[in-house]
C-alpha cells in the first residue's frame, strides 16, 4: 500500500486512501461533503478577515465609521444556518455509521485475539494465525477480545476500527470490494511494541479462501516438524519479539539457543533444554532471561502440544552463533 | 483624608502620571525575594504563574522537539521505543497540566480581573497564592516522576495500561490532582470576585468580555475538575492497594474508566478555549478601534459552552463499545457545541467591519486565532460524525485537531494576551518589529508543522506511532522541519520580551487605547492597584480615548490638562 | 471599588483592605465556602456513579456482599453524625448570639462525637481487615462453595443448577440470600448464591468509606483550630465567619454519610 497518489483504484486521493469495502465509499462521501464544507466556510472567513483588514487599515486621521453593535437578523442568520448544516451532518453520519456497525447475517465469522504486541486470528476450524484471511466473495465479522490492555483494530482502507478490550468482545464487519493486502494496525496505545502490532487482511479471490484454510490448517501433517514449526514461530506472536538471526529483540533470539546455557534474573544459571523451552512457552514468567523484561504473554490453552513440538524442532535447526543476542 | 491618601498624593507627583517605572509601583513595593514568596499581591502572584507556566511551555517544548525529531525516520532516529513513549506522554502531560490549563487565567487572568474590575485584589488573596503553591508542588511530583521511571502511558492514563505499566505513574497522577485543586481554588476565586467585587457602575453585560470568558471557564474548572480528581485517586488505589475497579479480571470495567476520564477532559478543552476567546474579544474590540460587534451573544456564547461541554465526553469513546445510542446522543450534542464558537468567529469578523485596523503584533495573534481556530474548528465536524470518526479516531488527523485548536487557538490568545497586557505588566513596550517577525514565524511553521498531520491521520496513519511505515516518510520530515521553524518563532518571542525588560520604551498608561479599566493606571500599576478610582462604565467605549503623540499612547478625552492617573 | 471604607468599618480587625464592607467579605466567604461544597460533590459524585453503574451491571455482588457490613454500628454511626450536626448548627448559632461558653461547649461536643465516628468506623474496618474483606487483589475471604446443583425444594422457583461461579444477573438477585420479604418464608431458604467478584462491592465500600473517612478528620483538624479560636474569644454577633463556613462544610460530612449508609448498609 504506497500514497494514495501511487495508486489508483476508486476513491483514493489526496486525503484518503483507495475504498476498498462496501462500507468505505458512503464514509468517504460524507468525509468528502464535511470538506466542502469546511473549504466554504474557510475561505468566507479568512477572505472576510483580509478583506476588512485591508479596507479598514487604520489611516492617519481617518476614524472607524460609525456602524450597528449588533444586527439581530444577521445574527439569527449565521446561527441558523449553521445549525441547519450540523445537523445535517449529523444525521448523515449517524445513518452511515449504523451501516458500519451493524454486521449483516451470513457474515463469515473470525475470532481476534490481541495482546502485547501481536495478532492473533482463530478460524471457524480452530486454525490460528497472525494474518487474517478472509474469503472475498462475502461480508466478514470480527469478534475481538484482547488478552492484557485495550488494544484497537484497525484497517484504514476498509474505513473499519473498533476498539479491543479485556474482559468483553466487540464486534467490526467489512466486505471487501477486491482481493488483495489491506494494513492492519493496533491503533490504541498499548506500550512498547505498540507501533509494530502490524497486521494484514488478505482477500481472497472466490475459491482461494477455502482451499488456504486447508491448507493452513495441516501444516502438523503436511510439512516437517522444523518447517512446521518455523510456521508456528511466523504466525503466532513469537516473531515479535524473538528474532532468528541473533539480535536480541524485546526477548532473546531463537539462534543458538537450544542446548546452550543461559543466565536468569536472579542469578540462576540453566540449560536451555527442551523442557526449559516448553516451560517459558507455557510459563514464561517462572524463568526470565537475565537482561529482558517479563512481558512474554503465555501461551497455556493456546499452542497444542504438537505445535510446541514442532516450534521446538524449528528452533533446534537454528544454529549459529547468537552474536551476543542471548 | 487619611494619612494613607496623602501618600498616595506625594506619590503620584513623584512619578509621572503614565509609566511609574522611576518610582514606586508593585514590582518594587516590596523588596526581595520572600517579599515575592509570600505576597498576597495578586500582580506579583499572576507574575510568578507566568514565568512557572513558561518553564513548563518550554519543557513540553523541548520534548516536542525531541519527539519530532525521533520521528524524521521510519525506524529508530534518536531514542528507543520506551524513551519515545515517555516522550509524548510527558509532552501532553506537561503542556495540558502545567501549561495550557493554568495558562491564560492564572498568568493573564490573576493580573488583570482585579483591574479590569476597578477592585484592589482578588476575593481571597491567600487561596490565591496557595494556588500558586499547588501549582508548585504539582510541578514538583511532576518532576519526580520524570526523574524515577517517568510514564509512558498517554496523558490519557488508559487502564488497564496506566494501571499495570511499571513506569513512575502514582507520582504523575498524582502531580496531577494537586494541579487540579490549583485549579479549583483558582476558578472558585474568579466566580466569587466576579459575582462580588464588581463595582456598582458594572452590571453583567458590561462586564468586558475577557472576564465573561474567565468566567465560563472558572464554571468548568469548578465542576469538571474533582471528576478528574477522583478518576486520578481511583488510578492511584488501583495500584498502590489493588481495588480492582478498572480491572476485568477482578470483575472491574477498564472502559468505565474512560468515561471518567473524558468527563473532565473533555470541559477541560474549554478551559483551554474560553479565556482565549475573552483574549481575542478584546484585542478585536482594541485594534479595530470599534466596539464589539454583537456582545451579547459572545457573552451567551461562553455560558453555552461552558453548559453544553459537560453533555459531549463520549466522542472520544465512539469507537470504544460504548452503545449505538449513546454514540448518536454524543455525537448530536457535539455539533450543537460548535455552533455557539462559529457565533463568536462571525462577531469579531464583523467587529472589524468598518473599522481602524491596527495591525500592531497583539491583533497579528488575533487574526493567527481567527485563522488557525477556524481550521481547527471545522476539523472538529469531521470528528464529531460517527461514520468520518471511525476512521479518523486515534489517527495523526485528531493530533492535527487538537493541536490547531489548543496551539493555534489558545496558545495564540495566550501570546496576544502576553503582547497586549506586557506594557501594563512591566512598563515596557517590546519591539514591534521583531513582534511582528516572531508572529509571523510562529504562524507559517505551525501551519507546516500541523497541516500535514491532517493528510498523514487520513490516509491512515496512527497516533502514537514509534516507528512507521515508511509512505509517511515525507509527511514526517514535512512536520518536523515544520516544528524547527516554530520553536525558532517562539524562541524570538522570549528573546526580545526579556530584552524589553530593561531596554524596552517605557511604556504609557494606555498604549492601545482600549476603554477598560486596566488602562486608566500608570503601567506597571502601583501596589494597590489604582491611584484614584477609574471610569468604570462601558468596556468598549473606545470613542473617548485619543491618540496623543507626544505620550505615545492614548489619553481620556477631556483629561489632556491632567494626566491620567494623578490625584 | 478602591475607594476608603466608612470610616466606623476602617479599624475593623477582620475586614481585608480588598474588600469594600464587611457585609461584602462575609458574602463572598459564604459563596466561595458554597462553592467549594459544590466541588465537593462533584468528587464524591464519581464514586457515587461508579457504585450506580456497578449496581446496575452486577445487583447479585450488592446484594450478597453488604450483609459482611454491621447495620448496627452503621446505624449508630448515623445518629452519631445527624446528632453531630445538630451541636455545629447550635455552635454557630452560639457564636451569633455572642454565647462562648456554649459555643466552646457545643464545638468540643461536635468534635467528640467526630470522635466516636471514627472509633466506630475503626472497629468496623479492623473486623473487615481480619477477615481478609478487602478490595481487589487482597479479598481472601473463605466464600463458602454453592454445590451445582441445589437440593430440590419443593415450591422453589429459584434458579436451581446455577454453579458458584456464574455472576448472572436476573433471578438469583431476585431471590438473594437475606432480606426479601418472602411469602413463602416457610420453605428452608435456598442456598445462597455465591456471585464471582465479591471483592468489587469492597472496592467501592473502602473507597467510598475511606474518602468520607478523610473528610470526617480533614472537618474535625479545622473544628479543632476553631475551636482554639472560639475559646481566645474571637467570635462573637461582629464576626462568626469562620464558625459559619466550617458548619456549612460538616454538615455536607454528614449529608454525605446520609446517603452512603442505606446505599451501603441497607441493601434490600
Amino acid at each position: 500500500m504506497g500514497p494514495s497518489w501511487i495508486q489508483g483504484g476508486g476513491g483514493g486521493g489526496f486525503w484518503l486512501p483507495p475504498a476498498a469495502s462496501t462500507g468505505a465509499g458512503p464514509v468517504d462521501t460524507l468525509f468528502y461533503f464535511i470538506l466542502a464544507i469546511s473549504v466554504i466556510f474557510f475561505a468566507l472567513i479568512v477572505g472576510l478577515m483580509i478583506l476588512f483588514v485591508v479596507r479598514y487599515r487604520r489611516r492617519a486621521g481617518r476614524d472607524p465609521e460609525r456602524s450597528p453593535a449588533h444586527n439581530t437578523p444577521l445574527e439569527i442568520t449565521w446561527s441558523v444556518i449553521p445549525l441547519a448544516i450540523v445537523i445535517g451532518i449529523f444525521a448523515w453520519g449517524f445513518k452511515v455509521f449504523m451501516d458500519l456497525a451493524t454486521p449483516p447475517a451470513n457474515a463469515y465469522e473470525v475470532q481476534v485475539t490481541a495482546q502485547k504486541w501481536s495478532w492473533l486470528y482463530t478460524y471457524p476450524n480452530g486454525h490460528v494465525e497472525n494474518v487474517l484471511h478472509v474469503p472475498g466473495d462475502r461480508p466478514v465479522k470480527l469478534v475481538m477480545t484482547s488478552e492484557d490492555v485495550i488494544h484497537s483494530f484497525f484497517v484504514p482502507a476498509f474505513r473499519v476500527k473498533r476498539d479491543v478490550v479485556p474482559g468483553r468482545y466487540s464486534t467490526l464487519w467489512f466486505a471487501a470490494l477486491e482481493p488483495g493486502e489491506y494494513q492492519v494496525y493496533c491503533t490504541e496505545y498499548c506500550g512498547t511494541g505498540h507501533s509494530d502490532m502490524l497486521s494484514k487482511v488478505v482477500v481472497h479471490p472466490p475459491g482461494g479462501f477455502e482451499k488456504w484454510l486447508e491448507d493452513a490448517s495441516n501444516i502438523l501433517n503436511t510439512l516437517p516438524p522444523a518447517e512446521a514449526g518455523e510456521r508456528l514461530y511466523r504466525t503466532r506472536g513469537c516473531v515479535q519479539c524473538h528474532s532468528m538471526d541473533g539480535a536480541a529483540g524485546i526477548g532473546p533470539t531463537f539462534r543458538g539457543l537450544v542446548g546452550t546455557r543461559r543466565a536468569m534474573r536472579g542469578g540462576a544459571l540453566v540449560i536451555a533444554d527442551e523442557n526449559y523451552i516448553r516451560e517459558s512457552i507455557l510459563e514464561p514468567q517462572a524463568q526470565v532471561v537475565a537482561g529482558f523484561e517479563p512481558v512474554m504473554p503465555t501461551y497455556k490453552g493456546r499452542l497444542k502440544d504438537e505445535e510446541i513440538t514442532a516450534l521446538i524442532a524449528f528452533m533446534k535447526s537454528l544454529k549459529g552463533e547468537n552474536k551476543g543476542g542471548q | 483624608m487619611t494619612s494613607h491618601d496623602a501618600t498616595h498624593r506625594e506619590s503620584a507627583a513623584a512619578v509621572s502620571a503614565e509609566n511609574a517605572l522611576g518610582g514606586e509601583h508593585y514590582l518594587n513595593h516590596g523588596r526581595g525575594l520572600w517579599s515575592w514568596l509570600t505576597t498576597l499581591d495578586h500582580k506579583r502572584i499572576g507574575i510568578m504563574y507566568l514565568v512557572s507556566i513558561l518553564a513548563a511551555f518550554l519543557l513540553g517544548g523541548v520534548f516536542a522537539l525531541l519527539l519530532r525529531t525521533e520521528l524524521l525516520t521510519p525506524q529508530q532516529t534518536i531514542m528507543k521505543a520506551d524513551t519515545y513513549n515517555q516522550m509524548f506522554t510527558l509532552h501532553g502531560a506537561v503542556m495540558i497540566f502545567l501549561f495550557i490549563i493554568p495558562g491564560i487565567p492564572a498568568a493573564l487572568g490573576n493580573f488583570v480581573l482585579p483591574l479590569m474590575l476597578g477592585a484592589k485584589d482578588v476575593a481571597f488573596p491567600r487561596l490565591n497564592l496557595a494556588s500558586y503553591y499547588l501549582w508548585v508542588s504539582g510541578a514538583l511530583f511532576a518532576l519526580i516522576s520524570m526523574i524515577t521511571g517517568a510514564v509512558d502511558t498517554g496523558w490519557t492514563f488508559y487502564t488497564p495500561y496506566s494501571t499495570t505499566t511499571s513506569t513512575s505513574v502514582i507520582a504523575m497522577v498524582f502531580g496531577a490532582f494537586v494541579l487540579g485543586f490549583s485549579s479549583i481554588f483558582t476558578g472558585l476565586n474568579f466566580v466569587v470576585t466576579i459575582h462580588k467585587m464588581r463595582p456598582p457602575a458594572m452590571t453583567w453585560f458590561k462586564m468586558p468580555l475577557f472576564l465573561w470568558g474567565l468566567y465560563g471557564t472558572a464554571i468548568i474548572q469548578i465542576l469538571a475538575t474533582p471528576v478528574l480528581g477522583i478518576t486520578l485517586l481511583l488510578i492511584i488505589a488501583e495500584r498502590a492497594l489493588g481495588v480492582g475497579i478498572f480491572d476485568p479480571a477482578l470483575g472491574g470495567d477498564p472502559v468505565l474508566f474512560q468515561h471518567f476520564f473524558w468527563f473532565y477532559s473533555h470541559p477541560a478543552v474549554y478551559i483551554m478555549i474560553l479565556p482565549a476567546m475573552g483574549v481575542i474579544s478584546e484585542l478585536m474590540a482594541t485594534f479595530s478601534r470599534k466596539r464589539i460587534f454583537g456582545y451579547a451573544a459572545i457573552a451567551g456564547s461562553s455560558i453555552a459552552i461552558a453548559v453544553i461541554s459537560f453533555l459531549v465526553w463520549g466522542h472520544h469513546m465512539f469507537v470504544s463499545g460504548q452503545s449505538n445510542l449513546a454514540g448518536m446522543i454524543f455525537s448530536f450534542l457535539t455539533f450543537l457545541v460548535a455552533i455557539p464558537s462559529a457565533i463568536k468567529v462571525f462577531n469579531w469578523i464583523a467587529t472589524m467591519y468598518k473599522g481602524s485596523v491596527w495591525l500592531a503584533t497583539p491583533m497579528l495573534y488575533a487574526l493567527s486565532f481567527l485563522f488557525l481556530f477556524g481550521i481547527g474548528g471545522l476539523t472538529g465536524l469531521f470528528l464529531g460524525a460517527l461514520a468520518t470518526d471511525v476512521h479518523l479516531h486515534d489517527t495523526y488527523f485528531v493530533v492535527a485537531h487538537f493541536h490547531y485548536v489548543m496551539f493555534g487557538g489558545t496558545v495564540m490568545g495566550f501570546l496576544g494576551g502576553l503582547h497586549y497586557w506586557w506594557p501594563k505588566m512591566f512598563g515596557r513596550m517590546y519591539s514591534e518589529r521583531w513582534g511582528r517577525i516572531a508572529a509571523l514565524l510562529i504562524f507559517v511553521g505551525f501551519n507546516v508543522t500541523f497541516f500535514a498531520q491532517f493528510v498523514m491521520g487520513s490516509q491512515g496513519m496512527p497516533r502514537r506511532y514509534y516507528n512507521y511505515l515508511p509512505e509517511f516518510t515525507t509527511y514526517h520530515v514535512i512536520s518536523t522541519l515544520g516544528s524547527y521553524l516554530l520553536a525558532a518563532g517562539l524562541l524570538i518571542v522570549l528573546i526580545y520580551l526579556i530584552h524589553s525588560l530593561t531596554k524596552g520604551q517605557p511604556a504609557p498608561a494606555n498604549p492601545w487605547g482600549a476603554a477598560t479599566a486596566e488602562w486608566q493606571t500608570p503601567s506597571p500599576p502601583p501596589h494597590d492597584n489604582f491611584l484614584r478610582d477609574p471610569v468604570v462604565d462601558d468596556p468598549y467605549d473606545l470613542e473617548r480615548w485619543r491618540w496623543d503623540a507626544e505620550l505615545a499612547g492614548y489619553r481620556l478625552e477631556g483629561a489632556a490638562a491632567r494626566p491620567a492617573g494623578a490625584v | 471599588m478602591s475607594h476608603t471604607p466608612p470610616h466606623g468599618e476602617a479599624h475593623d480587625p477582620h475586614l481585608a483592605h480588598h474588600f469594600p464592607d464587611a457585609t461584602t467579605q462575609f458574602e463572598a466567604g459564604k459563596l466561595g465556602m458554597w462553592i467549594f461544597l459544590a466541588t465537593e460533590i462533584l468528587l464524591f459524585g464519581g464514586l457515587f456513579c461508579a457504585y450506580a453503574v456497578y449496581r446496575a451491571n452486577h445487583p447479585e455482588i450488592f446484594m450478597y456482599a453488604h450483609q459482611f457490613l454491621d447495620k448496627v454500628l452503621g446505624g449508630i454511626n448515623t445518629a452519631v453524625l445527624i446528632i453531630s450536626s445538630l451541636t455545629m448548627a447550635w455552635a454557630v448559632r452560639a457564636a451569633q448570639l455572642g454565647h462562648q461558653r456554649a459555643l466552646t461547649r457545643l464545638l468540643a461536643a461536635t468534635i467528640a462525637m467526630g470522635f466516636v465516628f471514627l472509633g466506630i468506623k475503626y472497629v468496623e474496618y479492623e473486623h473487615k481487615w481480619k477477615e481478609g474483606l478487602l478490595p481487589g487483589t487482597h479479598f481472601n475471604y473463605p466464600l463458602p462453595e454453592v454445590p451445582a446443583a441445589a437440593p430440590p425444594v419443593a415450591a422453589d422457583p429459584a434458579p436451581v443448577g446455577v454453579p458458584a461461579g456464574d455472576a448472572s444477573t436476573i433471578a438469583p438477585a431476585a431471590r438473594g440470600p437475606a432480606g426479601l420479604a418472602d411469602p413463602a418464608a416457610a420453605r428452608p431458604p435456598a442456598p445462597p448464591v455465591v456471585p464471582r467478584n465479591v471483592q468489587i462491592f469492597f472496592g467501592i465500600y473502602f473507597t467510598m468509606t475511606g474518602l468520607h473517612g478523610l473528610h470526617v478528620i480533614a472537618g474535625m483538624i479545622t473544628l479543632m483550630w476553631i475551636l482554639r479560636r472560639a475559646r481566645r474569644g474571637e467570635f462573637g454577633p461582629r464576626y462568626f465567619t469562620p464558625v459559619d463556613l466550617a458548619g456549612l462544610y460538616w454538615h455536607l460530612v454528614d449529608l454525605i454519610w446520609i446517603y452512603l449508609f442505606p446505599l451501603l448498609y441497607l441493601i434490600h
